[in-house]
């Protein structure tokens, strides 16, 4: 059976789905886009068919996300609405569609980021969690897990400076970039803490090389095939 | 999981402002009533904010070339709405209200409600959906039987649209016969939310005039202790 956190797509046949729904969360900077890049391949040459999928990538509102955080002119509420439209487009619109296909979906962040984002700014748990209600649980959910020190070394060197966003600007923690940069990113982990234990991630050590971060995520990916 | 909690639509209001907002199938006459209020409240000099459903600038593109294409699921037909609300309510409803204003919505919280419902979400999610927004001071209710709003509506649109004519549910492939279905769905989770939500009911087969007196006489009495912010300029025709 179709499983979802809460009243999930009422109007949909439950028709069970053979496919495998695997999802990486993690910080931006923590590899998640490497190693799922890795296990894509990975997956393709053991004969199974993948699909890849991450948040804001549905034509459906993402340019009006982008437009919005150039000019930085939405509530709060707005922005929480608009990521979840467009999460729930390629629900419905990719990873059910794939799923039913028998394919193996490796979403690159799910909605759980969604809900991290928002938490930290002030939405209420409660409203967040029966709102992304309408969510497929995940066959099985990896976390990578890096501190923000870590992270900011990784971010000079994927950028060469920090980001607004992902330095939280928008909170007003620290007028001074570095400090907010390590506030927002402490609150982060905080908050995929909590996540992790509420809905069962696998969290793994994000510091570790590549090439064995990748031998853990394909350990417990085995496992998960085994049924197919 | 967290316990959900209890919850009706929306939440008290605890601002300055007043909010009166509108509701009714297509073709209820609901927009003439409104217009009229306020004209006339403008002309009695109150300051006010008229807003409408579905006009957010920011959504309006993504929400017209979604529906051109079809692209829309009833999840994501909520939630584009609930994008294009909380924007305008965000920005604009919430400020106004909160500065004292008489806002005034064509279509509120209850559209969605009703039409989410009728397309299969579930009724506690597009509760939740919208559970931050205000209780409006009133919300009238423009009822009327099904055969003379689809009448008003069939005679003055050659071509219902798509989603309008709710060809999105699978009812039927004629867009007549769904647009017929579809609004009579809505008629009923109306009908059903007005007691509990404390609808005022307007007998929308009286003539315009007739309605236009009884929402003008509900809305004098709830701004019988209603203070216009001090350094507001209304514009206030001069007659």
């Amino acid at each position: 059976m179709n499983q979802f956190y809460g009243a999930g797509l009422p109007y949909l046949n439950d028709e069970p789905y053979t496919g495998k729904l695997i999802v990486i969360e993690g910080a931006d900077c923590s590899g998640r886009s490497t190693q799922t890049l890795l296990l894509k391949q990975w997956l393709e040459f053991n004969g199974h068919s993948v699909l890849n999928t991450g948040i804001k990538r549905s034509d459906l509102v993402s340019s009006v996300i982008d437009e919005a955080k150039e000019g930085n002119v939405l509530g709060k509420t707005t922005l929480s609405l608009l990521y979840a439209t467009d999460f729930a487009d390629q629900l419905e619109n990719k990873i059910i569609p794939a799923l039913r296909a028998g394919f193996i979906v490796l979403a690159d962040r799910y909605v759980f980021t969604l809900m991290a984002r928002d938490a930290i700014r002030g939405a209420d748990p409660g409203w967040l969690e029966e709102l992304f209600g309408f969510a497929l649980v995940p066959d099985m959910t990896f976390y990578l897990q890096l501190p923000p020190e870590v992270l900011l070394h990784r971010h000079f060197q994927k950028r060469g400076y920090l980001d607004y966003w992902e330095s939280g600007m928008d909170l007003s923690l620290s007028t001074d970039m570095f400090e907010s940069f390590h506030r927002y990113q402490t609150m982060c982990n905080q908050e995929f803490d909590d996540l992790a234990q509420e809905y069962n991630f696998i969290t793994i050590d994000g510091t570790k090389p590549i090439a064995e971060v990748q031998q853990i995520l394909r350990g417990h990916i085995n496992t998960l095939l085994q049924t197919l | 999981m967290r316990l959900k909690k209890a919850r009706g639509l929306g939440r008290t209001m605890q601002y300055p402002g007043r909010l009166f907002i509108v509701e009714g199938t297509d073709g209820s006459g609901k927009s003439t009533q409104i217009y009229l209020l306020k004209r006339w409240l403008e002309d009695s000099g109150y300051p006010v904010f008229f807003t409408e459903w579905n006009s957010s600038d920011l959504i309006k593109s993504a929400n017209k070339k979604a529906k051109k294409k079809n692209l829309l699921t009833p999840t994501t037909f909520s939630l584009i709405h609930a994008c294009d609300f909380a924007d305008r309510y965000e920005k604009m409803i919430l400020p106004h209200l909160r500065a004292g204003y008489i806002v005034l919505a064509d279509r509120y919280i209850y559209t969605a409600y009703a039409r989410d419902i009728a397309r299969g979400c579930d009724a506690d999610w597009v509760r939740n959906l919208y559970s931050y927004a205000v209780k409006p001071s009133i919300a009238f209710y423009f009822q009327t039987p099904l055969e003379i709003s689809l009448d008003r509506i069939l005679r003055s649109r050659p071509q219902l649209k798509y989603h309008e004519a709710g060809l999105d549910l699978g009812l039927t492939t004629d867009p007549v016969e769904s647009f017929k279905l579809f609004q009579g769905m809505i008629k009923n989770n109306y009908d059903e939310m007005a007691h509990e939500e404390h609808f005022h009911l307007v007998d929308a087969t009286e003539s315009i005039e007739q309605q236009q007196q009884a929402v003008r006489h509900v809305v004098a009495e709830l701004l019988e202790d209603y203070e216009t912010p001090t350094h507001v300029t209304t514009g206030g025709t001069v007659r």
